[in-house]
C-alpha cells in the first residue's frame, strides 16, 4: 500500500481489473519505423463522412501535403505520409474488415522526406476560431481509437461553455503504451498542446488524468507544468474502463455526464493526450496528421516496440521491422484487447485511430464454452453506467430486443468489462452490439415512415 | 511480406482477454469452503455424517446425471461441482440420524424438483437443496426430527441402526433422541450454553451446528469475492436488531441475539443457503433487502410459529420474491436521476 491510503485514489465506480502486461513495451521509448516502399491512405480514418481524394495517379506529392479534401463538418481531411508519386487509388483491405478507397503512395527513394511547408503556427495571434480551422486543416482526430474529427470537438455548440479540458492519458486498455511513452517523451508538445487547446475552448484550467501503472510519468509531468499554465496531473486508480470519457470526467471532476449528453453538457472537452501533442507540434513546426506513436506488443511479435509510424503503412512493413511474428500467432488486433478489432489481412494499414496492433498467440486466446447464467453479480458490479448486463444479455438471448430499452441498453457504450468479468462466459457485449444495431435500424425506418407520412 | 493473407487468424470480437474465474471455479470454491464443516460434521457424528453425506451426493449426483443423460443440451457438466454443491449442502441440513434412502431421495428430489423442473442450472426459483429439504420436513416429518446426541462416545466405530432402514418402513431412531438447541429453548425453556453453539458441541443438523467455523469459510468466500457478503450480514443484522429489542421486552420468552444466530440453522443458512447467487437478487440494494427479510421471517417463524426452526422456509420465501425486488431496486443508470429509471 502505498502512503495515499487514507485518501481515495480518485476513479470512477465499478469497472474491471484485468492483468495490464504493460511490461512488454513499457521501457521502450518511441523509435521511428523507417518510411516503408509504399503506403495506403484510406479514405475513411474517422468518425464520419470519408474525405474526397484530389489526387490522381503519377501525380507527385510532398510529406504532408493534402491528398484528400473533408466533405463536410463532422469529416476530416487526408495529408500524404510521405513523398511519392500517387500510384493509384484504389479498393483495399480496411482494418474495420470492409475494403475502401485508398491512396496508395510510393516512396520517392531519393526524397530526404522533409515536411512540405514546415512552419511555426503563431496561435496566440489567432482567434479561437481560427485555431480550431487550422486543426481541422491538419486532418487532427481522437488518436485513442475512436478517431473523432477534433475540431468538431472543440467547437462548441450554442450557449455552452467548456470550462474544463482534460488530458486522457489513462491508457486503461491492457498491453498499450503509446500515451505513456508520449507523456515522458513529449512533455513539451503536449504542454504546447494544452496552451492551443485552453485558447481555442476559452477554457480555465486542464487536468492530465493518468492511471497509477504511469505514477512515474505523472510524476514527470508534474514536475515540468510551466508556472503560467493552469494545469493539473491526477493520478487515477488503474482500472478499466477507465480512459472513456464519462468515466475520466467523473473520475476527476466528480461529475456525470447526464444519460445521452455529451461532456460539453458538464463543461468539459476531453482529448486524448496523443492528440494533444500532436496539436503541439502542429502549432510548433507545422506538421499535420501524418504519422502516430502505436505500440506494437504482445507475446506474437518477436520484438515488442513503440514505433512512430508513417499512416498508411502497411502491418506487413511493421512486422518485418519487429523480426517477425511467432509461429503459433492466432489473432491479430487493433487496438487493445478489450474494444479492440480482429484482423485477418497483413496488408491493413496504420491508420490514425490506430493506438497499438497486439498480436496473440494461440495460448492468449480466450475460448469461450458458454454456460448458463448463475445471476452472480460480477456485471452489474462491473459496468461502469450501471446497467444491469445479465438481464440485459436473457433479453437479447430470447430477443426482446425493444424490452432492452427498458434497461437502457442505449447507455452501454460497449466497453466489454461485463463479457470479461463473466464466469459462464456469455457473450454479452457481443450481444448488445448486435441488438443496439437492429434499435438504431429499427428507429431510423420509423423515422423514415414518419416523414413519409407528414 | 507477400502473404497477403495470414492463415490461421481467428477472427472474433473483443473482449480478447478474460477474468479466469468460470462458474465452475465458482462452484468448487464453496464446495472447497465447505470442507471444514463436512469436517466438522465427521467430528461430531462421526460415521454417521460421513454416510448421510455420501447419501445425499450420490442421490443429487445420480439425478443430475439421469438429467443430463435424457435430456440433450440440457445446460451444465456432472463435474462442474453443481450437484455436488446441491447433494452436499442438502445433506448438512440433515438430522445425523436420518435412513440413507431418505438422503438419497432427497438429494434427488433437490435437483429434479428443485432445478430440472425450472430448466437447469441458472433457471431455478428456488435453492435446490431447501426444496430438497422441504420436501422430506414435509414427507418424512419424524426421520426430519429425530436427533441423535452429539459426540457419543461410539460414534466413529459404530452406526446407528435407523441410517440402515428399508425405504419406506418406519424409521426407528435408537438411542437417545436428544432436544436440539431450539426445541430444548422454545418447549422446554432451557438454554444451550453459547460456547457449545459457537463450537457445534450441540445435538441438530450435520452442519449447521459449529457457528464460528461456518462464519470462518464465510468469511473466506467473501474475501475470493465468491458470494455477496452484503446477504449474510443484512440478515444478521435484521436478526440482531429484531431479536435485541424482543430480549429487551421478555427475557423469558425470547432469547439473546447470540442464541438465534448461533443456534439452529441460522448461520449455515445466511452463509450458504442465502448466498446462492441464482436464487437471490442481482442488485446490491436488492441483497440488503433480500437479507433482511430472511432474517425478520426466521425470527417471526421462531418465535410465533409452530415449528422450532424458521430459516429454511425463510429463505425459500425470500426466493419466491426475489423477481419482484430485482424489478424495484433496478439502480440507475450512469447520468440519470433515480425517477428516470424506467423510460417506457
Amino acid at each position: 500500500m502505498n502512503a495515499r491510503f487514507f485518501h481515495t485514489t480518485p476513479s470512477f465506480k465499478h469497472g474491471v481489473h484485468p492483468d495490464d502486461y504493460k511490461h512488454l513495451t513499457r521501457d521502450r521509448p518511441i523509435e521511428r519505423l523507417p518510411f516503408p516502399d509504399s503506403v495506403v491512405v484510406p479514405i475513411s480514418q474517422h468518425l464520419g463522412r470519408p474525405s474526397k481524394p484530389i489526387v490522381s495517379p503519377g501525380q507527385y506529392v510532398y510529406r504532408g501535403q493534402l491528398i484528400g479534401e473533408a466533405t463536410g463538418f463532422v469529416s476530416s481531411p487526408m495529408h500524404a505520409p510521405m513523398s511519392g508519386v500517387v500510384r493509384e487509388i484504389m479498393l483495399h483491405h480496411h482494418p474495420s474488415g470492409n475494403m475502401t478507397e485508398a491512396v496508395v503512395i510510393d516512396r520517392d527513394p531519393l526524397s530526404a522526406q522533409t515536411l512540405f511547408g514546415e512552419r511555426r503556427i503563431d496561435w496566440r495571434s489567432m482567434s479561437a476560431k481560427e485555431i480550431i480551422d487550422e486543426i481541422g486543416i491538419g486532418g487532427f482526430v481522437g488518436l485513442g481509437g475512436a478517431a473523432f474529427p477534433t475540431h468538431v470537438k472543440l467547437t462548441i455548440p450554442e450557449g455552452k461553455k467548456a470550462r474544463f479540458f482534460i488530458v486522457n492519458a489513462a491508457e486503461c486498455e491492457p498491453y498499450l503504451n503509446s500515451d505513456y511513452r508520449i507523456l515522458l517523451e513529449k512533455r513539451e508538445a503536449v504542454f504546447e498542446g494544452i496552451r492551443v487547446y485552453l485558447k481555442a475552448l476559452g477554457a480555465e484550467r486542464a487536468y492530465i488524468g493518468t492511471e497509477s501503472n504511469k505514477a512515474d510519468a505523472a510524476r514527470f509531468m508534474r514536475e515540468g507544468i510551466p508556472s503560467d499554465l493552469p494545469c493539473e496531473v491526477v493520478e487515477m486508480e488503474t482500472k478499466y474502463p477507465q480512459g472513456a470519457e464519462k468515466m475520466l470526467i467523473e473520475a476527476v471532476l466528480h461529475k456525470e455526464v447526464p444519460s445521452g449528453k455529451l461532456p460539453i453538457d458538464v463543461e468539459v472537452v476531453v482529448n486524448n493526450v496523443g492528440t494533444v501533442a500532436g496539436v503541439g507540434e502542429l502549432f510548433l513546426f507545422g506538421q499535420p496528421l501524418i504519422e502516430r506513436v502505436v505500440t506494437i506488443t504482445g507475446p506474437g511479435i518477436k520484438t515488442p516496440a513503440n514505433l512512430m509510424i508513417p499512416i498508411g503503412t502497411r502491418l506487413s512493413d511493421v512486422v518485418a521491422y519487429c523480426d517477425g511474428i511467432m509461429d503459433n500467432t492466432r489473432q491479430i488486433l487493433f487496438g487493445g484487447p478489450m474494444m479492440g478489432t480482429a484482423q485477418r489481412f497483413l496488408d491493413v494499414p496504420i491508420m490514425k485511430g490506430t493506438s497499438g496492433v497486439l498480436f496473440l498467440t494461440e495460448d492468449k486466446v480466450v475460448h469461450r464454452e458458454e454456460y448458463p447464467c448463475i445471476r452472480c453479480q460480477r456485471c452489474v458490479d462491473a459496468c461502469p453506467v450501471y446497467l444491469n448486463p445479465s438481464r440485459l444479455g436473457a433479453l437479447a438471448g430470447a430477443r426482446l430486443y425493444e424490452d432492452m430499452l427498458d434497461y437502457h441498453i442505449m447507455d452501454c457504450m460497449e466497453c466489454a468489462a461485463c463479457s470479461f468479468v463473466c464466469p459462464s462466459n456469455i457473450p454479452l457485449v457481443q450481444r448488445f452490439r448486435v441488438a443496439k444495431g437492429l434499435l438504431r435500424e429499427q428507429q431510423a425506418r420509423e423515422n423514415e415512415k414518419q416523414k413519409a407520412q407528414s | 511480406m507477400m502473404s497477403r493473407e495470414h492463415p490461421d487468424l481467428l477472427l472474433t470480437t473483443s473482449p480478447f482477454v478474460k477474468d479466469p474465474a468460470d462458474a465452475s471455479w465458482i462452484m468448487w470454491q464453496v464446495n472447497f469452503a465447505l470442507m471444514p464443516i463436512a469436517a466438522a460434521a465427521f467430528w461430531y457424528f462421526g460415521l454417521a455424517a460421513l454416510l448421510v453425506m455420501t447419501a445425499g451426493i450420490l442421490g443429487a449426483m445420480s439425478m443430475e446425471f439421469a438429467v443430463l443423460k435424457m435430456a440433450s443440451g440440457f445446460p451444465g457438466k456432472i463435474l462442474d461441482g453443481s450437484a455436488l454443491l446441491t447433494g452436499l449442502l442438502l445433506a448438512l441440513t440433515l438430522p445425523p440420524g436420518i435412513p440413507l434412502w431418505m438422503a438419497f431421495v432427497g438429494g434427488a428430489v433437490s435437483i429434479g424438483l428443485g432445478k430440472a423442473v425450472f430448466g437447469g442450472v441458472g433457471s431455478n426459483m428456488f435453492n435446490p437443496a431447501l426444496v430438497g429439504r422441504a420436501f422430506l420436513q414435509a414427507a418424512f416429518p419424524v426421520a426430519m426430527t429425530s436427533w441423535p446426541a452429539v459426540s457419543s462416545a461410539d460414534r466413529f466405530v459404530s452406526a446407528s441402526s435407523s441410517l440402515f432402514a428399508f425405504p419406506f418402513m418406519t424409521p426407528t431412531v435408537d438411542g437417545i433422541s436428544s432436544a436440539t438447541p431450539l426445541s430444548a429453548r422454545f418447549f422446554d425453556g432451557v438454554s444451550a450454553p453459547l460456547q457449545d453453539l459457537l463450537i457445534g458441541n450441540t445435538s441438530g443438523s450435520l452442519g449447521e451446528t459449529a457457528g464460528l467455523l461456518i462464519l470462518v469459510c464465510g468469511a473466506y468466500l467473501a474475501i475470493r469475492r465468491v458470494f455477496n457478503w452484503r446477504i449474510p450480514l443484512a440478515i444478521f443484522g435484521s436478526v440482531i436488531l429484531l431479536t435485541s429489542i424482543l430480549y429487551q421486552i421478555d427475557p423469558e420468552i425470547y432469547p439473546s441475539a447470540g442464541f438465534h444466530l448461533f443456534a439452529g440453522g441460522m448461520m449455515l443458512g445466511a452463509v450458504f443457503m442465502a448466498t446462492d447467487p441464482v436464487t437471490s437478487p442481482l442488485t446490491q440494494k436488492g441483497c440488503w433487502i433480500f437479507g433482511a427479510g430472511i432474517g425478520v421471517m426466521a425470527v417471526v417463524i421462531r418465535q410465533w410459529g409452530g415449528l422450532p426452526e424458521g430459516v429454511m422456509y425463510a429463505v425459500l420465501l425470500m426466493n419466491a420474491m426475489t423477481p419482484l425486488i430485482d424489478r424495484f431496486t433496478q439502480a440507475r443508470t450512469f447520468g440519470s436521476t433515480r425517477s428516470e429509471r424506467f423510460t417506457r
